[in-house]
């Protein structure tokens, strides 16, 4: 009795399922669109930080946030970070606080309670470059800028997707993919847009931020500040904003592995011992 | 375990082994052990006050505002702290008690800044059990000693912010603090 | 426990001998995993993932509490609170990445639990109720697993919740107004989050007291072995310590050496970049997947995409995935083959390791990937067979299957020869 009952709930089961494939099977396209076509895969991109033996470069990381205060900061937050979180790159206290007056950040008038602003002090945030996400999409044709914190965990491949978004522009109208396509005029972007193929849907409503050597003036003893090192070093950057701890959990991961490895052959070897009695074939 | 070992090692018979084998056992369960109280470490300090937090613990107060017998009310740690302005009589009053009389003795003058006598700053916090005194609010009851009084349980402080009559055992705790300029005080 | 030369509990202290009297916790301890409870000795290396399971369940109880220690369930913080755990608190980084990956952990090892039970008939009797309380625990880890997913209230936490909870939806009739019920609104959105909240800290316990159950259940048998063959003497068994210590304790630190690896060096590996953006209502991520550990019944719900006569093709999706590990509670009486090990069925083992593996697999991979060919027929053709497996297979192999010739007892299984057997067949 219950062999039929689960053999007749099993025939239903399968019996729509059937149905489901045969449909599926007549209809059965691949899918096909220009931004598969077109959309690419990041470029390969190797930062100090990679690796389980990564340790960031904090000159580089300077020159990223360089890049991100002189550039970036313009239209996306990064409100996740603190001033005071930016010791971490090897500035002193002093540099610190220096950088933090450097920005105006939201404040209330002691007197009058009024909204104005005032000076960062180290333990503000960053502060947003526009009120809120209205002022947002209306400064900026409609599209948001995203925050920056966290984008090199928000985005597969991370800083290599930052690297080729900012380094990957390209003018449609000469644009060949990897099989030598160029692109359906129908697939260019609207005026307010920008071609990217590394972004998803290949319309990118952000304009190239960086257009030209020198944009950003490095300290001495640095790399050129060419439009390639300036995306490699803010992307660098974006990846400590995304996990400050990033060198620490490295660093934490191989003694606890090492303890760990010990630790198991030890017990293996006792486990050995307590069953050796037990384990003899006659 | 010790008892398995023994009948283990029949053929060796020799006590060596015996202990060599007990050994690895004891071994195998200290490292278990270890890395059991090693694993304690993030647990128990995660608790500690986080980053954030530390990081706001020094705070920067104007106080060019406050006139001779004023006092105000600042938030450091998330806890009120006393910026008093004295008057030369509070400082004369605070100057006349003999040490004897207190219960935690300590003069005015180590209590404030060199050459900054009239510049009072404490924690607003009682040290009995940490209600806020009154007294650096204006019309505020300032207690039988002219400084503050706490209403909780009626510890009475004199101008110099020091415990004179009721529960609370020593004066109003003094935070680190420093002048970086005339009327910029910071607190931690 | 009911092994008669299971030995006996015997405090030599004065204080453990008057604890025994008041409160026999050591006793129970004793019996229950000390050198009170006799195993099998023949148990191999599938039969540690319980023991790593319970390790499991610890390590997401302690690190859980710890990071409720620290997290704000509100919709305008909760993502603000876990950065605030994962830069500021101490060692919440660790904490936090340990939770993530201790769920994925808590599943692989389950997985193997389960597929153990599949392979060695683990369910039948006299074991019923072990494996009844095992699908339980399985189903309160799903909910606790989802749950927990929420929380951080990134894009896949809230498009995660929105489409799960839309699943009810497709129960006609009550289904809308249920939604709205289980959401506490319109829309995922505080209610719904603070509530989960409490539920993901609650379910916990209660798989802990699944949990003890599932333990006893399982002592009043014994375990089971991968022969199959049940516990005839002494000569079968081994006391659980120091025994069963060893090899669990030596093994779980194989299990943490792995997690800890994971844990340290790809701690995002299992998770899905979405979910490092903000929840926003008003745009939905280009492919939204549940976490890795539902892509199999996540493939299922998908394969149905047409309707089933007068069966609308999402009501048929939703009752195919719950049905789909409802299925196992009938385990026991779907597969009547006397024999339970799996190594002594030959037709059974093809249809377990070329049929219900590899479709398991698809279903996985399929899962994960997006709704679009040729990922939809595989996974139709997956899951078509994984409801015949259990369904109509399972039960007409037990009734054709001729077994292999099983060996006289656990002891013969290990050591080749018992004496007992040559006294049974001289009498």
């Amino acid at each position: 009795m219950a062999r039929i009952l689960s053999i007749l709930v099993g025939l239903f089961f399968t019996a729509g399922l059937t149905w489901s494939l045969l449909v599926g099977l007549f209809n059965f396209e691949m899918p096909h669109s220009v931004e598969k076509d077109f959309h690419k895969h990041p470029k390969e991109l190797h930062l100090s930080s990679d690796g389980a033996f990564g340790k960031f470069d904090r000159q580089q990381l300077q020159r990223g946030f360089q890049v991100y205060k002189e550039v970036c900061s313009a239209c996306h937050s990064l409100r996740l970070v603190a001033f005071r979180d930016l010791a971490a790159l090897g500035y002193n206290e002093a540099e610190v606080k220096a950088i933090a007056k450097g920005f105006q950040v939201p404040g209330i008038d002691p007197a009058t309670g009024e909204v104005n602003s005032r000076p960062g002090i180290a333990t503000d945030y960053f502060p947003k470059p526009f009120a809120n996400d209205i002022a947002a999409r209306a400064a900026n044709n409609n599209a948001i800028p995203p925050d920056l914190s966290l984008m090199t965990k928000a985005r597969h491949d991370g800083p290599a997707y930052v690297y080729s978004l900012l380094t990957g522009y390209a003018d449609p109208a000469t644009y060949k993919n990897e099989q030598g396509k160029a692109l359906p005029k129908e697939n260019y972007p609207p005026a307010t847009g920008h071609f990217n193929p590394y972004f998803a849907n290949l319309n990118l409503a952000m304009a190239p931020p960086l257009t030209s050597e020198g944009q950003v003036q490095y300290g001495e003893g640095s790399p050129k500040p060419t439009v390639d090192q300036m995306a490699r070093d803010v992307a660098a950057f974006l990846v400590w904003t995304a996990e400050p701890k990033l060198e620490k959990r490295k660093q934490t991961g191989w003694p606890v592995l090492g303890f760990l490895l010990f630790a198991t052959i030890l017990g293996f070897l006792a486990f050995k011992n307590v069953w050796a009695d037990k384990k003899k074939k006659a | 375990m010790a008892e398995q070992a023994v009948t283990d090692t029949p053929e060796t018979g020799a006590g060596d082994g015996v202990r060599r084998r007990d050994f690895i056992n004891i071994a195998a369960v200290s490292a278990a052990g270890v890395g059991g109280l090693a694993t304690l470490v993030p647990l128990i300090s995660q608790m500690a006050p986080s980053a954030d937090v530390l990081a706001a613990s020094s705070t920067e107060i104007d106080i060019s505002s406050i006139q001779p017998g004023q006092a105000i009310k600042a938030e450091f740690r998330k806890q009120p702290v006393f910026l008093r302005n004295l008057t030369p009589q509070e400082i004369a009053a605070a100057e006349a008690v003999p040490l004897s009389e207190l219960r935690d003795p300590q003069t005015l003058k180590e209590r404030t800044k060199e050459g900054k006598l009239n510049w009072l700053i404490t924690m607003g916090v009682c040290t009995h059990l940490g209600c806020v005194p009154l007294g650096a609010g204006e019309g505020e009851v300032k207690g039988d000693f002219g400084g503050y009084f706490c209403p909780c349980h009626g510890s009475s402080y004199d101008t110099a912010a020091r415990i004179r009559k009721g529960p609370a055992p020593l004066n109003l705790q003094v935070p680190e603090f420093e002048f970086t300029s005339d009327t910029v005080v910071k607190i931690g | 426990m009911s092994f008669p030369w299971a030995n006996e509990y015997k405090p030599s202290h004065p204080f453990m001998q008057w604890m025994d009297e008041k409160l026999p916790v050591p006793r129970l301890v004793y019996n229950a995993v000390g050198a009170g409870y006799p195993v099998p000795r023949n148990l191999n290396y599938f039969w540690n993932f319980g023991f790593m399971a319970l390790a499991c369940l610890g390590i997401q109880i302690v690190t859980g509490i710890i990071l409720a220690m620290h997290y704000a369930a509100n919709g305008g913080v909760a993502f603000d609170s876990v950065e605030h755990i994962m830069r500021d608190v101490n060692w919440g980084w660790l904490m936090r990445y340990a939770h993530a990956n201790g769920a994925s952990a808590f599943f692989v090892v389950i997985y193997v639990h389960i597929f153990r039970g599949f392979f060695y008939s683990s369910y039948k009797a006299p074991r019923e109720m072990v494996w009844l309380l095992g699908v339980v625990i399985f189903l309160l880890m799903m909910a606790t697993g989802f749950l927990g997913y929420v929380l951080p209230w990134g894009q896949m936490s809230f498009w995660g919740a929105k489409v799960i909870t839309g699943l009810f939806g497709a129960i006609p009739l009550v289904g809308e107004p249920l939604q709205q019920w289980l959401l506490g609104g319109f829309a995922p959105d505080n209610a719904a989050l603070n509530r989960f909240f409490s539920l993901h800290y609650l379910l916990p316990f209660v798989i802990v007291g699944v949990v003890v159950l599932h333990i006893w259940a399982l002592h009043i048998p014994g375990s089971s072995n991968p022969t199959g063959v049940e516990i005839k003497t002494e000569s079968d068994t081994v006391p659980f310590y120091p025994y069963f210590i060893a090899k669990d304790g030596w093994t779980l630190g194989v299990f943490l050496f792995v997690f800890c690896a994971v844990l340290f060096f790809a701690p995002n590996m299992l998770g899905h970049p979405d979910n490092y953006i903000p929840a926003n209502p008003m745009s939905t991520p280009a492919h939204i997947v549940p976490e890795w550990y539902f892509w199999p019944f996540y493939a299922i719900l998908r394969a149905f995409t047409v309707n089933f006569f007068f069966i609308p093709a999402k009501l048929m999706g939703v009752m195919a995935m719950f049905g789909s590990i409802l299925v196992w509670f009938f385990l026991p009486w779907l597969d009547k083959s006397p024999v339970r090990s799996g190594a002594y069925r030959p037709l059974f083992r093809k249809f377990f390791w070329f049929g219900l593996i590899p479709a398991m697999l698809v279903l996985f991979y399929c899962g994960g990937a997006p709704a679009e060919e040729p990922y939809v027929v595989l996974s139709q053709i997956a899951a078509l067979y994984y409801f015949a497996h259990f369904l109509i297979i399972l039960p007409l192999v037990s009734a054709v299957e001729k077994p292999e010739p099983l060996p006289y007892s656990i002891t013969e299984a290990v050591l080749g020869h018992d004496e007992n057997a040559k006294l049974a067949n001289a009498g």
